[in-house]
């Protein structure tokens, strides 16, 4: 691979304030084949006490074989897993420090709402005063109080998701893994759950890990995102980082939306790399990532939809203002995707190619129709590019 | 013709066969066989209508010793089956996989290509004093003599058993398979052991393909005939080998209509225990497995 990654920033960050005993999980080079297939390769992070860490990834990238290893039902091959600094590979999954959330829940249904909850601390010969105690407490917290005795499919999504939590909290893990609970939620409970689940995460205080392949889950949650893509992880950090600065071209083409365009360097001098598409059209963007952009060298280059600023072309106007630091572009609207606040023009460039561009939302573009002349324009810093993927 | 008028003459069509079966050989011959069996023969061509028979069945000894041990010993052939069967499927449903999960329930299935005499035969070659497992034991100098291994309760107990275990099985195994793996393994997850799990999640959850299993396997080894007879010879005492004889050896068939009922009756009685006991109702049973 061309890209050359520097750990030694990212982790630098942590190392400052945190000793190693701060971290709630830490995994060390875990490797997970089955057969010839690698689906877990050389995965290392560190997750602080506390904290919200979600994996991000495609389906099929290795993140549920990931939470599976953390939550003792596979072995990995090699490599350590840490809870609060004690190695837990020999433990078996009843008696580590971990609980799961599944994803569809897997609450007991031939137990009450009061019994999946009681289940945990029966297995740890709790007292039955105790037990009844912290069952009342936990439905108490999830603002369920009268729910005890119902069965479970008495329960509405949202509802049996608490309780699958409680079920869990009970106990007090260490961490908590979430393994995509809200995939079965209709859209509108899901958007509700994802606040409530930070929400509940920030009062309980524990570590949570969420596994899922939705973006805007991981994004609006965490305060640590993983992309996890092939069995790696191809970048760690804060969802803001991942937006703005991904590191590599699949973290830029998988989180948010992105316009991209094969091309080739041109050129390059301090600040700006000057760039050809391969449909014959020059543009200037900045290095994405940590790689290093030689003259010649294949890349991929994104931006974002948002990233563009969308002009009508009026006959009192010019048609464009050409600039040194921005690149622009003449071109036709295709059609209208109107979707509320996350509305898109596909438009066609005089080139030839097809791009989408975000509206903005002060109603100026709501008459905006199919055929009419618009000029884009983007800055150079929101012109990523990264090495050519192979794929 | 209206449609509604075709679509009930369909209905009717498709249960008459329904209807014609369970009324010609289930309850015209039990309204003539409890008829039969509250007549008493006074003298020869006269009867008369009352309880005699059964009377008489409950006053000898040897009657009521013989049904309490057929009730018994099917019920032990139940729980044998049961417990031989319950790991079977789980294999079968939960940890086989592709061909390897077919050819096992095939293998369960094999037995029942032969007539029942032709598998009961197969154990008395295997069991009698000059078998299969008698000759093996003299020849490797473990026994001196010929071991007769027929004729006991045992025998009949390993014949019922051989017979039932298909009847186990496969209730067993489709309750089994819809088990979602991730409830066994949230099991695991808050802290359960593998006892923990079985009695907790698996058993529960299987409870409907149990007690169905066990009722097939307790009213079949209860009505077994030949099993029971050849297996266990004249020191048998099932309590067909009396329907048997009074319908067949006596021609006593007021008697043998009593005897019949009283066996009915007796099942019936198990039957509807087991399920208040397990608080499984006869729908939720039959409708899941």
């Amino acid at each position: 691979m061309l890209m050359v990654r520097q750990p030694s920033r990212r982790l630098s960050k942590g190392w400052e304030y945190t000793t190693r005993m701060d971290y709630d999980l830490e995994c060390q080079s875990i490797v997970k084949t089955f057969g010839v297939f690698r689906a877990v390769d050389q995965v290392s992070f560190q997750i602080e006490r506390g904290s919200f860490f979600s994996i991000l990834g495609p389906s099929g990238c290795g993140k549920t074989t990931l939470m599976r290893m953390i939550a003792g039902f596979y072995e990995p091959d090699s490599g350590d897993i840490h809870i609060k600094g004690r190695s837990v590979l020999s433990t078996p999954p009843n008696r580590r420090p971990v609980n799961m959330v599944f994803q569809h829940l897997a609450l007991f249904p031939m137990m009450t709402v009061a019994e999946n909850i009681a289940y945990g601390l029966r297995r740890r010969r709790a007292s039955r005063s105790e037990i009844e105690t912290r069952v009342a407490d936990a439905l108490h917290r999830i603002g369920l109080p009268d729910s005890g005795e119902k069965r479970i499919d008495q329960l509405s999504g949202g509802q049996k998701q608490r309780i699958a939590i409680a079920r869990c909290m009970v106990l007090d893990p260490d961490v908590l893994l979430l393994d995509e609970p809200l995939g079965a939620l209709d859209l509108k409970l899901r958007e509700h759950m994802k606040v409530e689940l930070k929400q509940l995460q920030h009062q309980l205080g524990t570590t949570f890990v969420y596994i899922t392949h939705d973006q805007s889950e991981a994004l609006v949650m965490s305060d640590r995102v993983a992309v996890m893509n092939d069995g790696k992880f191809e970048q760690v950090g804060t969802p803001q980082d991942l937006y703005f600065q991904p590191d590599t071209a699949f973290v830029a083409g998988f989180v948010g939306d992105s316009n991209k365009w094969r091309g080739r360097v041109l050129n390059r001098d301090a600040t700006s790399l000057k760039l050809e598409a391969d449909s014959g059209e020059t543009l200037v963007g900045v290095p994405g990532g940590s790689a290093a952009a030689d003259r010649g060298m294949a890349v991929d280059i994104f931006v974002r939809p948002e990233s563009i600023s969308l002009r009508r072309v009026t006959s009192s106007e010019p048609t464009s203002t050409p600039g040194d630091t921005v690149n622009h572009r003449a071109a036709v609207v295709e059609s209208v995707l109107f979707n509320g606040a996350q509305s898109r023009a596909l438009v066609k460039t005089r080139q030839g190619e097809d791009m989408a561009v975000a509206l903005p939302q002060t109603g100026e573009y709501a008459d905006l129709r199919e055929g009419e002349e618009v000029t884009l324009a983007w800055s150079i810093e929101h012109c990523r590019c990264y090495p050519a993927s192979s794929g | 013709m209206s449609q509604k008028d075709a679509r009930r003459l369909t209905f009717l069509l498709l249960l008459s066969p329904f209807l014609l079966w369970i009324l010609l050989l289930v309850v015209i011959p039990h309204i003539d066989m409890f008829m039969l069996s509250v007549r008493e023969k006074i003298e020869p061509r006269v009867y008369e209508t009352g309880l005699g028979n059964y009377i008489e069945v409950f006053s000898e000894p040897v009657y009521v010793h013989t049904l309490f041990r057929t009730a018994v010993m099917s019920v032990a052939a139940t729980a044998l089956t049961l417990l031989l069967a319950f790991p079977v499927s789980y294999y079968i449903a939960k940890l086989a996989r592709g061909r390897l999960k077919s050819a096992l329930f095939l293998m369960c299935l094999l037995p029942f290509w032969v007539s029942e005499l032709v598998r009961v035969f197969g154990w008395m070659i295997l069991l009698r004093e000059t078998g299969v497992i008698s000759s093996f034991l003299q020849w490797a100098g473990l026994v001196s003599g010929p071991v007769e291994f027929l004729y006991n309760d045992a025998a009949v107990m390993v014949g019922l058993v051989y017979t039932s275990m298909l009847f186990m099985v496969v209730p067993l195994v489709s309750t089994l398979d819809s088990l979602d793996e991730s409830l066994v393994e949230a099991g695991y997850d808050l802290g359960g052991g593998g006892f923990a799990v079985l009695r907790e999640i698996v058993i529960p959850h299987a409870m409907p393909g149990i007690v169905a299993g066990c009722i097939i396997v307790f009213m079949l080894s209860l009505g077994n005939y030949l099993t029971p007879i050849l297996l266990g010879g004249k020191s048998s005492l099932w309590f067909t080998g009396h329907i048997y004889s009074q319908f067949i050896t006596r021609f006593n068939w007021e008697f043998g209509a009593a005897f019949g009922f009283i066996l009915l009756a007796t099942s019936s009685l198990l039957v509807w225990l087991a399920l208040r006991l397990s608080g499984q109702t006869l729908a939720s049973t039959i409708a899941k497995s």
